[in-house]
């Protein structure tokens, strides 16, 4: 069952929602992916070429990410899925959105206020890592850095506002 | 018995999930359709006969409440319990779905254990 933890979506302390953000990623992935996600100290991003966005509009503005290499994105929809990681095609970025769209969804549900305050977009998911993603943030963002199967991860909200 | 079901949502691979995910909660699916908006449901239910809808809400061209709304107009459809399977988690939303005429409510992310609580009971008899 969904954790349920709440913070108020009032708080100007965004850096108390990282464990919730940090639960919300764990939830997903343990009831959809059945893989639990484990600790890591530092991470290297260059070779996650693989990003899934969902933004948010309403009482929380900002953009929610998540970032991996091709390796992991394909395991997750092959373990979404429950084929072959060989077997893998076109759906892996239909899967990554997916995984993005319902770690956002999660983890508005357990601020109080912005499950009903916050839309989602749809998500976009970018394969290639040579782009500059320029954000209208005004503060520093949230990150999560987690192993996928012994393979890097990183989720990241950039908060608006 | 066999269940005929409909899955609504715009993204194919989640289609897949909820078909699967209801396979491992022990339905036995003899015919799985599907669709990607509620427009394209309504146009599936017009000449397809199910005993089962499971509807996303948040779907480009209609979402899943318009659906609801629209779905007793449809003389094929119009006793078909409908499920929703979404990411909107709040109880407005819950509120909203029910009172367009869903029969369940489930929250993205969810496990098999979990879609056959919701949706076993309304399917009565047929199982």
């Amino acid at each position: 069952m969904n954790s349920t933890h709440v913070v108020h979506a009032a708080s100007e302390n965004h850096a108390g929602w990282l464990p919730l953000l940090e639960i919300s990623i764990r939830e997903v992935f343990e009831l959809m992916l059945s893989s639990q996600l484990g600790k890591v100290e530092a991470i290297d991003h260059s070779n996650m070429n693989v990003t899934a966005m969902v933004g948010l509009a309403g009482q929380l503005c900002g953009v929610l990410s998540v970032r991996c290499n091709g390796k992991a994105a394909a395991l997750m929809t092959s373990k979404m899925l429950g084929v072959d990681v060989d077997k893998v095609g076109a759906e892996m970025s239909d899967a990554l959105g997916e995984v993005c769209n319902m770690v956002a969804g999660n983890f508005k549900n357990k601020i109080s206020g912005l499950a009903e305050g916050c839309l989602l977009s749809p998500p976009t998911v970018i394969v290639g890592d040579d782009y500059c993603l320029y954000s209208q943030a005004d503060e520093p963002g949230l990150q999560v850095d987690l192993l996928f199967e012994e393979m890097p991860m990183t989720v990241s909200l950039q908060i608006q506002g | 018995m066999s269940i005929r079901a409909l899955i609504v949502d715009d993204s194919s691979v989640m289609r897949k999930i909820v078909e699967r995910s209801l396979r491992q909660a022990g339905l036995d699916l003899s015919k799985v359709s599907e669709a990607g908006n509620g427009a394209e449901a309504l146009a599936v239910l017009a000449d397809t006969q199910v005993d089962l809808i499971l509807c996303d809400i948040n779907m480009p061209v209609m979402d899943g409440l318009e659906f609801n709304k629209q779905l007793p107009g449809v003389p094929n459809a119009k006793d078909v319990p409908v499920v929703m399977i979404t990411t909107e988690g709040s109880e407005s939303h819950v509120v909203q779905a029910l009172s367009c005429g869903a029969r369940g409510y489930i929250r993205k992310p969810f496990t098999p254990d979990q879609v056959k609580e919701h949706v076993v009971p309304v399917l009565g008899g047929k199982i």
